[in-house]
């Protein structure tokens, strides 16, 4: 289904001059068809039988063929405990001398009935010198087989790509699927946070302050506690012995005729500490045109969870968050799971999203209480391709946003080639002139999640 | 986790007698414990050992990326332990025929834990009690030493998978020697062919010589021989005395090297490093044969709870449930490798052809088609050949000595490919072929096998360590090469060099000629042309690695 709305865009733009390339890049997201569907919950199983193609040998186990006893593996949660230590232990090694071990990663976990969960948890490998039976891949790998079929008979067929099944474009996993983001974000932006910050806070209304917590041996308790505070404790004794006249001359006190009862010692006690700071306010956009079909979709979404799950964690859920998902025409989606989970289709044309936030910006007057914080992913296609369209509304975002962050995703495809948002954003000297404001990371569509957290790192950066 | 029940121990008891009498030899001793979930969370990464020692990688997820099964030389999952008395896990609520099932399963594990020669080293002590006693040290020494001791066990577990468990079990496999016998070998193989280089008339004359000797005293013959050879080159003794620490020497493996010539290990400072390196390495050793021996001890144990199960007196009503799970766990799948439904067909195939006769010479020298098939000459019992083979092969030779035409013919296996088909944008599984030699040759490549590194001792003289890959048609894991030579240096002290292959990705002549519109059909040969391999050397110093291409 082609949405009426691209094909005149199409006609308009062609009509004012299109370079071929550009022409044939609009024709293929136009025919793509497809329409921004949320995924449907049950998806059938793959052809039966064929499953175990690539299942290796040393998978199988007692446990799980004779008893029925899953592998186990402990998730975050159950780690939560010495996770803090985990990560301790990763920035030592790289005092050390050694390179980091622990990643954040999201893990693509088969389910039984063939669906998957995606989970985020810390992740390591453990590295030694081992044939790389991949390269072999030249030639396809070859499995065991039995029952009927002449030799070169096709007896079954599985999807290319395994993970986004066409159609459910790129992270999309049907139900559950939110339930999992929101339970693991936690974990998830306790690790990040370590490591980002939110730049250029200003103080703006406090109408409703944006708490966040540090902790620290602030408040004092008496009995007991984490750290005994000495002068407190003496102050305390003191004043006891005075009162049950212990003391005869305070000039001349003799602390070995001390009294001491216990609730006179005064602790230190872990607390909870509010920092009050202005308020945020974060405008996810992502591209979700049918060019953003397969991995670019998944690395950038991949990329706003963490972002999102850093702030769920570092601002204890109080940033206020917008979504909106843009191909030819921008619209707003209420909640992070139909973001993360809407399909792929249609055209592209960037400056509709940046519109989109500008209107509502002004619309609901945000600037005056917030501080506005755009990210942005894309592949980098834009039908606008000179950015006659999107400049000037980036220029608007710029003049009130505290930060904007455009991450591309490249396709494999135009390595060589900057992508036309690339071309122009630099073009136009923004990035320079306003430095501060304005960042943009450029990847390839096969980043890994190290990758990931340093392009947050360069988006997020004072 | 506690013990089973005193009802489900009786049940053990009883397919211990039943598994006896059929001729499986194990210890008494065993020990049957119930597991949670919980409990397993903690096993699991521990390799079901509930004593060894801690490791921070424990509790983080490891990535279970392709290949994960050549990091380690265990499943993480396993029912049974190979430890002394055999530990076995088990699920709280298994009916008791399912357990009469299992229990029969895990007793033949324990028998080829116990019988098979590749198990040969672990049969002298118990790990458990080793592993609990190495993870106190461990526990000691972390607290003197704090994450250093970590670093030393990620270090040396980075090199774990290259310890010399074949040359372990040669030294303990050994037939008893005489002195002599040994000098003789050296004598005649070496000292006159390389170092004498005497002509083939001299050669044979010492030998007739030498036969002379012992026809001339049984006893003292073999003294009177080199008692003349000594006269005859006094040089030859210190020669002889050489090549036995040499030979010694070339037999230690990437860790025994370091812990014996690292100058960083041997300054005083760094001494509690050494015990640290010998538990990885242990540890390695200990899981060595059990992926060895996959498909082997899988086989082996549903070939007998499968044999067992049936002639039980007490589950006589549950046929029909054992069949469903007893099929579910050994039928054959349509593509893929199910290592207890491969090793139980072959076990069963093997004992009907030894049964008949058909490893002899005669069966081997029958090429008529009909005649092979119709062929029946009992030559003693099948089980007997079959208790051998258990005793003596590992998965290599199994499968390489059993897989024939008639074994893939009777089981209608064929080797699947996957080919691209674009048109549909769908990988084809087809039939690729139902020759057993490429069904070997299949099987083969799916087998454990960790990379052969040797020590190029000439070359490691000034200092730094040299490392020689012997290419064997894979590249190693490049990703992975900096991380581990960053850790042997550490351990080596000093610089460490390895020379390794690598695919050179010749350009493509030209672009796949052929009609428009229609695709070449991938050839995978004209791709593998174009795979070149070129020797390269990384450099590891003070943290980075360099790679020139020799």
């Amino acid at each position: 289904m082609t949405v009426p709305a691209d094909e005149k865009l199409h006609a308009r733009l062609k009509a004012a001059g299109l370079e071929p390339a550009q022409e044939a890049r609009m024709r293929r997201e136009l025919e793509a068809g497809g329409s921004h569907d949320l995924p449907d919950a049950g998806r059938a199983d793959a052809g039966a039988g064929i499953d175990a193609f690539g299942r290796e040998l040393y998978a199988y186990h007692d446990l799980d063929r004779l008893q029925g006893l899953a592998a186990m593996q402990p998730s975050a949660g159950a780690n939560i405990r010495s996770l803090d230590e985990l990560l301790g232990r990763d920035r030592l090694r790289e005092q050390d001398g050694f390179p980091r071990k622990i990643n954040v990663g999201r893990l693509i976990k088969p389910g039984r009935s063939g669906r998957q969960k995606v989970v985020i948890v810390p992740t390591t490998v453990e590295e030694k010198l081992l044939h790389d039976t991949s390269s072999r891949s030249e030639e396809e790998p070859a499995q065991g087989g039995s029952g009927e079929g002449e030799e070169g008979e096709v007896i079954g067929e599985q999807p290319v790509r395994e993970e986004p099944p066409p159609g459910a474009a790129g992270p999309g996993q049907g139900e559950g699927g939110s339930h999992e983001i929101e339970s693991n974000a936690y974990d998830l932006g306790r690790i990040l946070t370590e490591k980002f910050q939110l730049p250029n806070l200003k103080d703006k209304g406090k109408k409703r302050s944006l708490t966040r917590y540090t902790y620290d041996l602030t408040d004092r308790h008496r009995g007991f506690g984490q750290l005994l505070d000495k002068k407190a404790t003496l102050r305390r004794i003191l004043e006891t012995n005075l009162h049950l006249g212990n003391i005869p001359d305070v000039n001349r006190i003799d602390p070995t005729r001390f009294l001491v009862a216990p609730e006179d010692k005064v602790y230190r006690v872990l607390s909870p500490e509010k920092d009050y700071e202005s308020q945020a306010l974060v405008f996810f956009l992502r591209d979700y045109s049918g060019s953003m079909e397969g991995p670019s979709t998944v690395l950038v979404v991949a990329q706003h969870v963490m972002i999102y799950s850093w702030l769920m964690y570092q601002y204890a859920m109080q940033v206020e968050t917008r979504f909106i998902l843009h191909d030819t025409e921008a619209k707003e989606v209420p909640d992070f799971y139909t973001y993360y989970n809407s399909k792929v289709a249609g055209g592209t044309q960037v400056s509709s999203a940046y519109a989109l936030v500008n209107e509502t910006v002004e619309r609901e007057n945000l600037t005056r209480d917030y501080n506005i914080y755009v990210f942005h992913g894309t592949d980098g296609d834009d039908w606008d391709h000179d950015g006659s369209e999107s400049l000037p509304q980036l220029r608007r975002m710029l003049a009130y946003a505290n930060r904007v962050g455009i991450t591309i995703a490249q396709h494999a495809r135009d390595e060589e080639a900057r992508t036309e948002v690339e071309k122009y954003v630099r073009g136009s000297g923004l990035l320079e002139e306003k430095a501060r404001l304005l960042r943009m990371d450029v990847m390839r569509e096969d980043a890994d999640e190290p990758r990931l957290i340093e392009g947050i790192k360069k988006l997020i950066a004072e | 986790m506690e013990l089973i029940s005193q009802h489900t121990k009786r049940i053990m008891e009883g397919c211990k007698e039943r598994a006896a009498a059929a001729g499986l030899r194990f210890e008494k001793e065993t020990l049957e414990y119930i597991v949670t979930n919980r409990d397993l969370l903690e096993l699991t990464p521990k390799l079901m050992i509930p004593t060894l020692y801690d490791y921070w990688v424990h509790e983080v997820e490891v990535l279970k990326e392709k290949g994960r099964y050549e990091l380690y030389p265990s499943n993480p999952y396993e029912t049974v332990i190979n430890t002394r008395p055999a530990i076995s896990y088990y699920n709280d609520n298994n009916p008791d025929w399912l357990n009469v099932m299992i229990f029969y399963h895990v007793l033949a594990h324990i028998d080829f834990f116990q019988n098979n020669l590749c198990f040969r080293h672990t049969w002298d002590y118990d790990f458990t009690g080793q592993a609990l006693s190495d993870k106190r040290m461990i526990a000691q020494l972390r607290s003197d030493n704090g994450r250093w001791v970590d670093y030393v066990i990620e270090f040396a577990r980075g090199i774990d998978n290259l310890v010399g468990f074949h040359s372990e079990l040669s030294r303990l496999s050994r037939p008893p020697e005489s002195a002599h016998a040994r000098m003789l070998d050296y004598y005649f193989d070496h000292f006159l062919q390389n170092v004498r280089k005497v002509k083939t008339g001299k050669y044979i004359k010492e030998i007739e010589r030498y036969n002379a000797c012992l026809r001339q005293s049984p006893e003292h013959g073999e003294q009177a021989f080199f008692a003349e050879v000594l006269r005859k080159h006094p040089e030859f003794d210190s020669l002889y005395k050489k090549s036995l620490e040499a030979k010694a020497e070339r037999r230690q493996d990437l860790l025994q090297f370091i812990l014996e010539h690292s100058e960083f290990l041997a300054r005083e400072k760094n001494h509690w490093m050494k015990p640290v390196v010998e538990v990885v390495r242990k540890t390695s050793l200990f899981f060595q044969p059990q992926i060895r021996t996959k498909i082997m001890n899988e086989g082996w144990a549903s070939y007998w709870h499968e044999a067992l199960f049936l002639q039980d007196d007490r589950i006589s009503g549950h046929e029909v449930d054992f069949a469903r799970v007893h099929a579910g766990v050994t039928a054959m799948p349509r593509v893929g490798l199910n290592p207890y439904a491969l090793g139980m067909r072959l076990f069963q195939h093997i004992e009907e052809s030894a049964g008949k006769g058909r490893y002899s010479i005669e069966f081997r020298r029958l090429t008529d088609r009909r005649e092979r098939e119709r062929y029946d000459r009992p030559q003693g019992d099948g089980r007997d050949f079959l208790f051998n083979a258990r005793e003596n092969l590992n998965d290599f030779l199994f499968i390489h000595s059993f897989v024939g035409q008639e074994f893939v013919d009777r089981f209608r296996l064929f080797v699947a490919g996957r080919r691209l088909n674009q048109a549909r944008g769908v990988w084809e599984i087809y039939v690729k072929s139902r020759s057993a030699d490429d069904y070997r040759a299949m099987l083969l490549g799916q087998l454990y096998h960790p990379p052969a590194i040797d020590i190029d001792r000439e070359k490691t003289g000034n200092g730094a360590l040299y490392l020689v890959h012997r290419f064997e048609g894979r590249p190693l894991v490049r990703e992975f090469i900096a991380n581990t030579l960053l850790g042997i240096e550490f351990l080596w002290g000093r610089p460490v060099q390895l020379e390794t292959s690598e695919a050179v990705r010749a350009e493509p002549a030209g672009p796949p000629s052929g009609l428009p519109g229609m695709h070449m059909p991938l050839g995978e040969e004209r791709r593998e042309r174009e795979l070149k391999w070129q020797r390269v050397r990384y450099t590891m110093q003070d943290r980075k690695l360099t790679r020139d291409v020799l």
